[in-house]
């Protein structure tokens, strides 16, 4: 068991997400750095499948109830086990009664806790990803026991370290795709969509995130049609909202990027008043 | 030209492709998409790990980067150039209970006013209408419905509700729909449903399909709250009926 000493800011089970039920209305959800959840789960040899816990805007705090390895990825906010530093991106061992904590922000936004095999979750249409109305808890409180799975294989200690290119935190360059309607764009609109410095509003979730910088829109309604995470929409008022991974199946509004998979990646680590630039790969 | 002939194929992203039917909203169109994505499930082509059904659009997602984008194109268009006309699905009409009394369709008097027609006759159109199933999105378990009366069609409200109540029955624009689950929402609420449209524990966790129909029953605030409890206990059965067009 792993227990909230301390949920921190918003914290959620994560895994790679919910699929084959689009069509019923049911987002996609999953760990918002896809990357950063699944080295978590490389370092320890985890199965694919195995969920981690995505601690956004660190502050979370957490008890050992039994032995374990751990690791550590994505944002760095400072992690102590017991009081004393540890490293990220690397096997760590923890023992019965270990308090692992999360303090001041470093880089990034999101950061990932695997456990040996992953926590033992309930799987619900296919997920442990938490999503309101579908999982029967949609954030971590304080006071929950997440149980994990035993480990039959001795643990074992590494010094071996994983170095993340610090790019993937720090650069505002985020790859993407021509959007179904960026044709319908004048050059107008399409050098101010690729050549402005957009900044990232307070209203960002895993839902999606909202920009400050409004592009003219002059666009007639649209027929509402399939969106998926990484989706850049323009909306009526001129402002781009970038969907992510708890974003609804269907929108109404102009699909005029789509970002890489990567570049999702990189925009789960950005938080309010940080700068992105989209760049055609 | 027939449906056919007007497929446009996109591509979203690394992991889906967008195709568009060059047509406008109709019933026949649904059952164009819906057979499609069928007949590509049918294939049980293992990279395909999803489907979003629009009103004129069908987006599937794949599980890795798709890397031959056109090669891919060319199979889908395959499939489709190869499915049976209209493959056939069973579709049903859903007789969905709303209680229309003003303290669940709290938004009744205003619109009654704004639309310069009765409660009683504006409950009246809106339950002997027939609503056609276009797609399931915005909520799990939220249906967009087709053939709202245009006399009933009203503006969204300036600002939405940031707890509409879960099975609300609303208004917005020229739609009208069910909320599945407590949520911010901007439509006119008219009424309430004691039904249930999405279950997590079920393997189709919604019962109506894209293509089906949906026709509202008045009910009264009494028959709601027996009907509620027949449903809290699992003894109560949706009433529906097999529909051919």
């Amino acid at each position: 068991m792993l227990k909230v000493l301390h949920p921190g800011f918003f914290s959620t089970i994560q895994d790679q997400g919910r699929c084959g039920y689009a069509h019923y209305g049911v987002p996609t959800s999953g760990a918002m750095d896809l990357y950063a959840h699944q080295l978590a789960n490389a370092i320890l040899n985890n199965n694919q499948k195995a969920s981690t816990i995505e601690i956004t805007f660190g502050g979370a705090k957490f008890e050992f109830l039994k032995r374990t390895q751990i690791s550590i990825t994505g944002a760095g906010f400072n992690p102590k086990i017991n009081g004393n530093s540890i490293e990220t991106n690397k096997r760590i061992t923890v023992n019965v009664g270990d308090v692992l904590s999360f303090g001041k922000r470093e880089y990034g936004l999101r950061t990932y806790l695997a456990v040996l095999n992953g926590f033992e979750v309930d799987i619900v249409l296919g997920s442990k990803s938490f999503y309101k109305g579908i999982t029967a808890q949609n954030v971590l409180r304080k006071g929950d026991e997440i149980p994990f799975f035993e480990s039959d294989e001795g643990s074992y200690e590494t010094h071996a370290r994983i170095n993340i290119n610090s790019l993937h935190f720090t650069s505002p360059i985020l790859n993407c795709y021509k959007g179904p309607e960026f044709d319908l764009l004048s050059l107008k609109q399409r050098k101010k969509l690729l050549e402005t410095d957009f900044k990232i509003s307070a209203n960002n979730s895993r839902m999606g995130y909202f920009l400050e910088e409004t592009i003219e829109n002059n666009f007639p309604a649209m027929l509402s049609s399939g969106i998926v995470p990484g989706t850049v929409q323009l909306t009526p008022s001129g402002k781009l909202i970038v969907l992510m991974r708890d974003c609804q199946v269907t929108g109404g509004y102009p699909r005029v990027l789509q970002l890489t998979s990567q570049a999702i990646n990189q925009l789960a680590q950005k938080t309010t008043k940080d700068i992105l630039i989209f760049f055609f790969s | 030209m027939s449906l056919k002939d007007n497929l446009i194929f996109k591509r979203l992203g690394e992991k889906a492709i967008l195709i568009e039917w060059n047509s406008e909203v109709q019933p026949s169109l649904i059952d164009e998409i819906t057979s499609f994505k069928n007949e590509i499930l049918d294939k049980k082509i293992d990279q395909i790990q999803d489907f979003i059904i629009g009103y004129t659009s069908l987006v599937i997602k794949y599980k890795e980067e798709i890397i031959g984008f056109s090669d891919e194109i060319s199979a889908l268009q395959k499939i489709y150039s190869e499915k049976e006309e209209v493959k056939k699905e069973t579709k049903f009409i859903w007789e969905i209970p709303v209680c229309y009394h003003v303290d669940f369709g709290f938004d009744l008097p205003e619109m009654s006013k704004q639309l310069n027609i009765s409660i009683d006759e504006l409950i009246d159109i809106h339950s002997t209408t027939l609503y056609t199933v276009h797609f399931i999105g915005f909520l799990p378990g939220f249906l967009y419905l087709g053939g709202l009366n245009a006399k009933l069609f009203i503006q969204r409200k300036a600002t939405p509700l940031l707890k509409v109540p879960k099975g609300a029955v609303a208004i917005g624009g020229k739609q009208t729909g069910i909320y599945p689950e407590e949520s911010a929402g901007g439509w006119q609420i008219i009424g309430k449903t004691p039904i249930n449209f999405f279950n997590v524990n079920k393997t189709i966790p919604c019962f109506a399909k894209a293509g089906d129909k949906i026709c509202f029953k008045s009910i009264t605030k009494e028959e709601f709250i027996s009907l509620a409890q027949s449903i809290s206990e699992g003894s109560y059965e949706l009433h529906k009926t097999e529909w051919h067009a």
